[in-house]
């Protein structure tokens, strides 16, 4: 009995209490840093209210309602699947191909790595600004090498597609890095026996790549993909402010970014609130989505 | 004695002392929060310190608090909390917001509650209707305040052949393409640029033409205001800068005034609008050729050319805090209108002054002979006196109208929508944000 015990229990406490007073500082933060503020949106997204809280009305859904009848909010959502598709398309295989070139450098790997892995210590408006001293139409030095040199009309604040190349390389470079590690960490766990083995019965080296080094860090990509889609639906706000600021014509206007410019700068706290609301709602979903169908693939064991 | 009891009695002792401190030397603390920063934020602190040492009663602290945004969000955030300073500097676009707030202590009331009689008529009038309620009481004081104006490439014009610019008679639109025309013609990348498109392009352009930007003048007469700016004039304004986009006579460089001051700058562009406050910006950057200041451009038909608008941020008083100190507030607002305060501030940061007398002192000084740039500003801002429709602008969420304003001009240069169809369109949607904003305050 008391042996059936302990494997059910794996820690074991003196006291009843000991263990709430472990978990009590986590609570607390998760309580005050999210839990709070996310039920206080939800409130006020059911509210119409002056900035200062004076006159505070409940609305229902209007809030939404307006949300989803205006053209914009809805191209804004296109906008947003738009930029985090490519973020994570550009990001991922980026990263798995350095990582896989990285796992192959035999000289200086320590250095080598470190480099790539740098780009991730930069903050989002940092990188976004980098970007802007090199593609900006009028002060951009890569930007005046192509209309100089290449002849190319590199125009961000006018040429929407333009724009969007811009942040989605602004926020995938930097992701690359983080995308990078991660590879790197689950390619060194493959066991090189394996791929010996296949060399030696005469794989090439793509075919080994794609039966067994693919399917084998099929669980680093699954998380990489998760964290790369919450990063460009969160995280990418840094880049987007310090670059386009949502232009031009409201075209690199993300859901989150839209949250920031009608709640911050317009204080228009209803609409603002709905918003991030939806913006939950829907990362909750995409993950949802993401273990349902995309985990069953995952191979866990060799 | 006990450790604890010796300890309560040290606590006691130290309160005891802090206390006869602070309640028979200290002065009362005013708080100013405020968005200017860098050298600006130095001038700031120089003024504050000058009415510091002037008296004995209050100190004024003044705090950075980010940028304009960032401060009005400070502003909301400590009055929610019940901790609101006495003084916050909000930007021209946030008037309504923080008029309808009911947080606020209008200017007017607090002068005169405080027993400072303030002759109102001898302020810069443009400055001041920008602030004023529909029944022409001012609501907050006018702090930075600047104007539109246009800066020229004085070597371009002299290669291209084209005559120097007036300082106080604006050229027409038409002379605007014919001497784009001739820059372009002789080699220069590019004719126009414009920093600030909705505020230079649209709003100053609709004041000075004496069109409405909005119903209910401007929306000074009512919340069910509504946008009109998709008008023959303002519309064929658009149109006629987009058809010069063509060969380059005007092209776009950005919605803030970084891109457009680096075209200027980079001599791409001959012709530049941007805020007055720009000079001194200007001076710093430009080494290798020489530029000048003319007023904005204004149609053949508009014989009479209205006064432009303000940009720029104004001081509101919060209520609510204890009565005692808002005689402090009132002095120094007072000292703030002084001559030797806004002179001082005139001179560092190129804002304008509010007052006539301010503005008579200088120019007795002669100042403006040593600095003829600074009063293109002043003399467009107060060419006229300013009508129901140029004193300035009244709308809720103005900001995202801005943005608005903003989206559809770049779609309009991109050539996805003709010129009408996005003012259309900018009417209908800010429209919506004009409803949203009236019905919190039903």
């Amino acid at each position: 009995m008391q042996l059936f015990a302990m494997i059910i229990k794996r820690s074991y406490f003196k006291t009843r209490s000991l263990p709430y007073l472990l978990i009590l500082p986590q609570v607390v933060i998760t309580l005050t840093f999210f839990y709070w503020p996310a039920i206080r949106g939800i409130i006020s997204s059911f509210q119409v209210s002056d900035p200062f809280g004076f006159r505070t009305t409940f609305v229902w859904f209007d809030n939404y309602i307006a949300l989803f009848r205006d053209p914009l909010y809805l191209k804004s959502l296109v906008t947003t699947l738009i930029f985090s598709g490519s973020v994570a398309i550009v990001s991922i295989s980026f990263g798995l191909f350095l990582a896989t070139m990285a796992n192959r450098v035999l000289k200086m790997t320590t250095l080598t790595r470190t480099l790539l892995i740098w780009p991730y210590a930069i903050a989002p408006a940092i990188s976004g600004i980098l970007w802007l001293f090199l593609l900006h139409p009028s002060y951009g030095v890569v930007a005046i090498f192509m209309e100089k040199w290449l002849g190319i009309d590199w125009n961000p604040l006018l040429n929407s597609s333009n724009a969007m190349l811009m942040i989605v390389m602004a926020s995938a470079w930097k992701n690359v890095s983080y995308n990078f590690v991660f590879f790197l960490a689950g390619l060194q766990a493959i066991p090189r026996s394996l791929i010996e083995a296949a060399a030696i019965d005469g794989a090439s080296p793509l075919r080994r790549f794609w039966t067994i080094t693919f399917p084998l860090l099929s669980p680093t990509m699954f998380f990489v993909t998760v964290m790369t889609i919450i990063f460009s639906f969160f995280e990418s706000f840094g880049v987007i402010h310090a670059v386009t600021q949502g232009g031009p014509g409201g075209s690199t206007n993300i859901l989150v970014y839209k949250v920031y410019q009608d709640g911050f700068i317009g204080l228009n706290l209803g609409s603002s609130s709905a918003q991030s609301v939806v913006l939950m709602g829907l990362i909750i979903l995409i993950t949802v989505l993401q273990f349902k169908y995309v985990e069953r693939k995952v191979q866990y064991t060799g | 004695m006990s450790k604890s009891k010796l300890f309560w009695l040290a606590i006691t002792v130290t309160m005891m002392i802090s206390f006869a401190g602070s309640a028979f030397a200290k002065p009362i603390e005013i708080n100013w929060w405020h968005a200017m920063r860098g050298a600006r934020g130095e001038v700031v602190q120089n003024i504050v310190d000058g009415f510091n040492n002037s008296q004995s009663e209050y100190k004024v602290i003044a705090t950075y608090k980010g940028a304009y945004d960032e401060v009005v969000n400070a502003g909301v955030a400590a009055v929610r909390a019940h901790k609101q300073p006495h003084i916050l500097q909000s930007f021209e676009v946030g008037t309504q917001t923080m008029m309808m707030s009911g947080a606020i202590y209008p200017v007017y009331k607090l002068m005169a509650d405080n027993g400072f009689k303030i002759d109102w008529s001898q302020y810069l009038q443009p400055v001041l209707s920008y602030y004023m309620n529909a029944d022409g009481n001012l609501m907050s004081m006018p702090f930075n305040s600047s104007t539109p104006v246009m800066y020229y490439n004085v070597d371009l014009f002299k290669k291209a052949g084209i005559p120097m610019l007036s300082k106080t008679e604006p050229i027409t639109w038409d002379q605007m393409g014919e001497i784009t025309a001739k820059l372009v013609k002789s080699g220069v990348k590019g004719g126009l640029v414009t920093a600030w498109q909705s505020w230079t392009q649209i709003e100053n352009y609709s004041a000075i033409h004496n069109i409405p930007f909005a119903s209910k003048a401007n929306g000074y007469e009512g919340l069910d205001t509504e946008l009109l700016i998709n008008n023959d004039k303002v519309v064929n304004h658009i149109a006629r800068l987009k058809s010069w986009m063509a060969d380059k006579r005007f092209y776009y460089g950005g919605q803030k005034y970084q891109g457009p001051k680096s075209e200027f700058i980079a001599q791409n562009a001959g012709l530049y609008i941007d805020s007055i406050s720009g000079i001194a910006k200007l001076k710093k950057a430009v080494h290798d050729f020489q530029w000048d200041v003319a007023p904005l451009p204004v149609e053949s038909w508009m014989k009479e050319p209205q006064n432009s608008i303000i940009g720029g941020a104004s001081l509101w008083v919060f209520k609510g805090l204890p009565k005692k100190d808002y005689a402090g507030v009132a002095a120094f607002l007072k000292y703030l209108a002084g001559n030797k305060s806004q002179i001082y501030w005139h001179k560092e940061t190129g804002y304008f002054p509010i007052t006539l007398n301010a503005y008579e002192q200088l120019k007795s000084e002669g100042y403006y002979k040593e600095n003829p740039l600074q009063e293109v500003g002043i003399k467009q801002l107060t060419r006229r006196t300013p009508t129901k429709i140029s004193r300035g602008l009244r709308l809720g969420y103005f900001i995202q109208i801005r943005n608005i304003i903003n989206e559809e001009l770049e779609l309009v240069w991109s050539g996805k929508k003709t010129a009408q169809e996005a003012m259309d369109n900018a009417v209908a949607r800010s429209n919506v944000k004009l409803r949203e904003f009236e019905r919190i305050y039903k």
